[in-house]
């Protein structure tokens, strides 16, 4: 993207993905991910219990979990764009746009499920492929190619739908409220999607071909990658995380609605990414990471609904955690880099 | 030079990609003119130019960031923090509108140092850091109001933004009109001083420059630092012009940062020129002229908007690519006085 992010990503030794020195960042990051986690929910515990009431109790749990898939299905998406060194500002509009497909095509009608499902699923997989299109084909720099045809949408569902639109069918809404004992479904899919997610990263080609593409584009190229087929690839999968986002949104609201892309989950789910460990400049990091980072967000939000911390002061002291968490790990990777340097110099001799 | 190589230059600069932007602004003044001639009496040209002379500046600030290698997200919420506290403070009262005018600027300072700050030294992306600095800018200022906006802005406040000196034959030149030129003027002249090339240096190669001996993190900090005072010239006009709402600012660091391409200038830094930047600003104000008067209906410009950016923004690729292939195996770079950067850029 950058030349400065290139020098970067040179500093930091090789690109990541090859076995080496991959894998064993991935679990210190994460591990360190998990830790302030565990160490929010912690402090959380404590200043609900001070204020007397349960952090653990069952609405409180089942409140964390609800909120965290939603965010939860686009980070996972975003994740893997930001790995290849991209990014999608479109995904709130994708979101919008595929609840009200579905509830349109379902129209409460239980034998359309299969096929609303396949055609919101199907049109965000054709907004990922543009995006992805755009930004390879077209060299258009995915900041402004994905805040483009996000406006693109915009433009339509504004156009289009002034309010809720159609109607899922009432076997669908089980996705937005079943609940297995305390863990919400829709919680259940987000975790095997990040599953699936994971295992496609780790065990693929396809999967390693992101990391080589993000750590860098032109050595990927050079050992015989198709570059723009990978990033293609990522949009696509990013545009139908952020699609099953949409058919949430119906299940939960039994109908389409345009308005939902005001939720500002395109920042949110960026931040809960770079919160999750990857690193913005793409081929370091993860999905387990993101589901931590999707987690952290989700905890901070009921501990604050909890203690009825005012809304603003909520603002104030997420943007204050989102930068602290980055900054520290900003440091992790800096004092990374001299044992890694003069590593490869030994190699080399 | 003779007269035929001066036209055929400008003709050359006015495809290539940082030229783009000044095409696209004639065509699109050229089809307001076909539409509503009237456009053009002076007048209305000058309340054009107060309307858009708020998105002109925030763009001169985007600049000097996206040049650097960075981005300045909070520069929406800054504006409208901006206005709503300078209403605060203010509260109508006309003695109070200089000394907040300065403590406004103190303000937009201190915020753009440390977005800086921990942008450089911390080594946080700039988008995390603006984002973050958007979210606490966000929830400060509706914190310190409980919600609503209160207070009142002066008179004398909204004057910068809202009234004019009445000039003979010319009727009332607004403020801002000045504001943008100087800002302009200003901004031009500190792209040609060294500080100027080390900030398109800096955003080219960090390594390279500061293996020159340029303090990069200093360099980077100093433009957020004028991204946060420009925000704050643009609340100024803001303000006056459009007066106190809850929404002053909202989406405005996307349509800078939008202004900013669209005039070429290359996300990642290195690359690009604060005319063309204003000219992009410019551009996209007279779009949405446009888009007034061909009654486009409001849901539907997003998407006008969209897509102008997205082809705009490919085409400036697709010409800097082409017009680069060639120069990889002939001599370096030509002699080429008018644009700076470019000689900056081939020199690499």
């Amino acid at each position: 993207m950058t030349a400065a992010v290139r020098e970067a990503s040179k500093a930091s030794g090789p690109p990541p993905g090859t076995r080496r020195s991959g894998p064993r960042f991935h679990i210190g990051t994460t591990a360190l991910v998990y830790g302030a986690l565990v160490a929010i929910l912690a402090v959380g515990a404590v200043l609900v219990a001070a204020d007397g009431k349960n952090l653990f109790s069952t609405g409180n749990i089942v409140d964390m979990l609800t909120r965290s898939s939603l965010l939860g299905f686009i980070a996972i998406g975003q994740t893997m764009v930001i790995l290849c060194r991209s990014l999608d500002l479109s995904v709130g509009y994708v979101m919008a746009a595929c609840s009200l497909i579905a509830a349109l095509v379902m129209n409460g009608s239980e034998a359309n499920v299969p096929l609303g499902i396949a055609a919101a699923l199907g049109a965000a997989a054709a907004v990922g492929l543009v995006n992805g299109l755009v930004i390879t084909k077209l060299k258009v720099n995915a900041f402004i190619a994905t805040l483009g045809t996000g406006l693109i949408l915009k433009g339509w569902l504004d156009t289009e739908f002034a309010g809720p639109a159609g109607k899922v069918a009432t076997s669908f809404q089980q996705f937005g409220y079943t609940r297995i004992s305390l863990v919400p479904l829709s919680t259940v899919v987000m975790l095997l999607l990040a599953v699936a997610g994971v295992l496609y990263l780790r065990k693929t080609r396809a999967g390693h071909h992101i990391y080589a593409v993000g750590g860098d584009t032109d050595v990927a190229r050079l050992s015989g990658i198709r570059t723009d087929r990978t990033v293609i690839t990522a949009h696509i999968l990013c545009a139908v995380a952020a699609g099953v986002a949409g058919l949430l949104i119906a299940a939960r609201f039994g109908t389409g609605s345009a308005l939902v892309y005001d939720y500002g989950l395109d920042l949110e789910s960026i931040a809960a990414v770079v919160l999750g460990g990857t690193y913005l400049m793409g081929g370091r990091g993860g999905i387990a990471g993101t589901v931590a980072g999707v987690m952290i967000l989700a905890v901070l939000d009921t501990v604050f609904n909890i203690l009825e911390v005012n809304p603003f002061y909520k603002d104030v002291l997420r943007g204050a955690i989102i930068v602290v968490a980055v900054a520290i790990y900003a440091r992790r990777q800096l004092s990374a880099r001299p044992s890694r340097i003069r590593f490869a110099a030994g190699g080399a001799s | 030079m003779s007269t035929g190589r001066k036209f055929a230059d400008a003709g050359r600069f006015l495809i290539s990609g940082s030229g783009t932007v000044y095409l696209v602004l004639i065509a699109i003044f050229a089809v307001i003119f076909v539409n509503n001639a009237g456009f053009f009496e002076a007048g209305n040209l000058l309340l054009f130019v107060k309307k858009a002379a708020p998105l002109l500046i925030l763009a001169v600030g985007q600049y000097f960031v996206i040049v650097a290698g960075e981005f300045d997200l909070s520069v929406g919420s800054l504006v409208g923090a901006q206005v709503v506290l300078a209403a605060l403070l203010i509260d109508g009262e006309e003695a109070r509108t200089w000394p907040v005018i300065l403590l406004m600027l103190a303000i937009g300072a201190g915020v753009g140092l440390v977005n800086g700050l921990i942008t450089t030294l911390l080594k946080v992306p700039s988008i995390i850091t603006t984002l973050g600095m958007m979210l606490v800018l966000f929830g400060a200022i509706r914190l310190l109001t409980g919600g609503a906006p209160t207070g009142k802005l002066s008179d004398g406040f909204r004057v910068l933004g809202n009234k004019g000196i009445i000039i003979e034959s010319v009727g009332v030149v607004p403020w801002a009109l000045f504001i943008v030129i100087a800002v302009g003027v200003g901004a031009v002249f500190l792209m040609r001083s060294s500080f100027g090339r080390t900030l398109v240096a800096v955003g080219d190669n960090e390594k390279a420059a500061g293996f020159a001996g340029t303090r990069v993190w200093w360099v980077r900090t100093a433009a957020f630092v004028l991204s946060g005072l420009s925000a704050t010239v643009a609340g100024i006009l803001v303000g006056g012009y459009a007066g106190l709402t809850s929404q002053v600012g909202d989406g405005m660091e996307f349509v800078a940062i939008t202004a900013v391409v669209l005039g070429g200038v290359v996300l990642g830094g290195g690359r690009g020129a604060v005319l063309a930047a204003m000219a992009g600003a410019l551009t996209v104000e007279s779009l949405f002229t446009l888009f007034t008067q061909l009654e486009v209906s409001s849901t539907l410009r997003p998407t006008a908007q969209g897509l102008i950016i997205i082809a705009a923004v490919a085409y400036a690729s697709r010409e800097r690519s082409r017009r680069h292939t060639p120069h990889l195996s002939t001599k370096p770079a030509e002699p080429n006085g008018h644009h700076p950067d470019r000689v900056l850029k081939e020199s690499r």
